[in-house]
């Protein structure tokens, strides 16, 4: 116990905020904080999330004014930037279930090579931009 | 460090170390992957999107049950979320509590009102 204490033990920082514009990262280093950030930004919308649940499923008067707000807008908000804000949610959404996905099929396969580590970066990337893409366009037309 | 750092030999520091987490996270992240296919082919199921389709699929009491064993796994999953993300960006104790808390209050307030929304369907 005491010789664990007194050795020198080493110290990973995180990077400073300051440094990020001077990191290149690779594809796997991009889906790792962006399933961070898509994190965060589904934890911020959580009651927006949760209003939206509320509204359309309360009652029928609910539902009603549900579907006029993407149309008309409610209250002080216009429908566009409900729009806006559901986009960034739908992309948070996928992102963050296709980079877990990612996380799962890694642990049950223990596919932990570089090259696997690089590809299936790429195709977290792809897939969730693609997928957001669809809903976005029938979210928006 | 000694080469017998092993089994009751290991020299022990630190609480724990990270296994509950690791594993929990998969657990409920499976969970609301879960969710999340049988909410969509219900979604996909033939018939025209209205108020009684919608409201419709949360009505069946196992969807119900699903729903709301799914809330308490998402509130569980974004508190170990949350807390990595303080615990990594946030330095100063005093600041890091306060944002751990709001994150406590906002996540079981948000539970509160989804499992309220549920149950007077």
């Amino acid at each position: 116990m005491t010789e664990a204490i007194k050795q020198k033990r080493p110290e990973f920082r995180n990077i400073h905020v300051s440094q990020i514009v001077a990191y290149r990262l690779p594809p796997a280093g991009i889906v790792s904080i962006l399933h961070r950030v898509s994190g965060v930004l589904m934890f911020l919308l959580l009651p927006f999330v949760i209003w939206l649940f509320d509204n359309s499923v309360t009652s029928e008067i609910s539902y009603g004014m549900f579907t006029t707000a993407f149309a008309a807008g409610v209250g002080f908000i216009p429908a566009w930037f409900l729009k806006l804000v559901v986009l960034a949610l739908i992309w948070g959404y996928l992102f963050h279930f296709t980079a877990g996905l990612r996380h799962l099929w890694m642990d049950m396969t223990h596919a932990v090579t570089k090259s696997f580590g690089h590809s299936s970066a790429v195709a977290t990337l792809v897939i969730s931009t693609v997928l957001t893409l669809a809903l976005g366009y029938k979210l928006f037309f | 460090m000694a080469s017998d750092n092993f089994g009751s030999k290991r020299i022990v520091v630190g609480a724990h170390y990270g296994l509950r987490d690791w594993l929990s996270q998969r657990v409920t992240a499976s969970l609301m992957a879960l969710f999340t296919i049988v909410l969509i082919v219900q979604v996909l199921m033939p018939g025209e999107m209205n108020y009684d389709k919608w409201s419709g699929i949360f009505a069946h009491q196992w969807m119900k049950v699903l729903t709301f064993v799914v809330i308490v796994a998402l509130l569980y999953h974004v508190w170990v979320g949350m807390r990595d993300v303080w615990m990594d960006y946030v330095k100063p104790v005093g600041i890091k509590l306060v944002l751990q808390v709001f994150t406590i209050v906002w996540l079981v307030g948000c539970a509160g009102w989804a499992i309220q929304v549920l149950w007077r369907l």
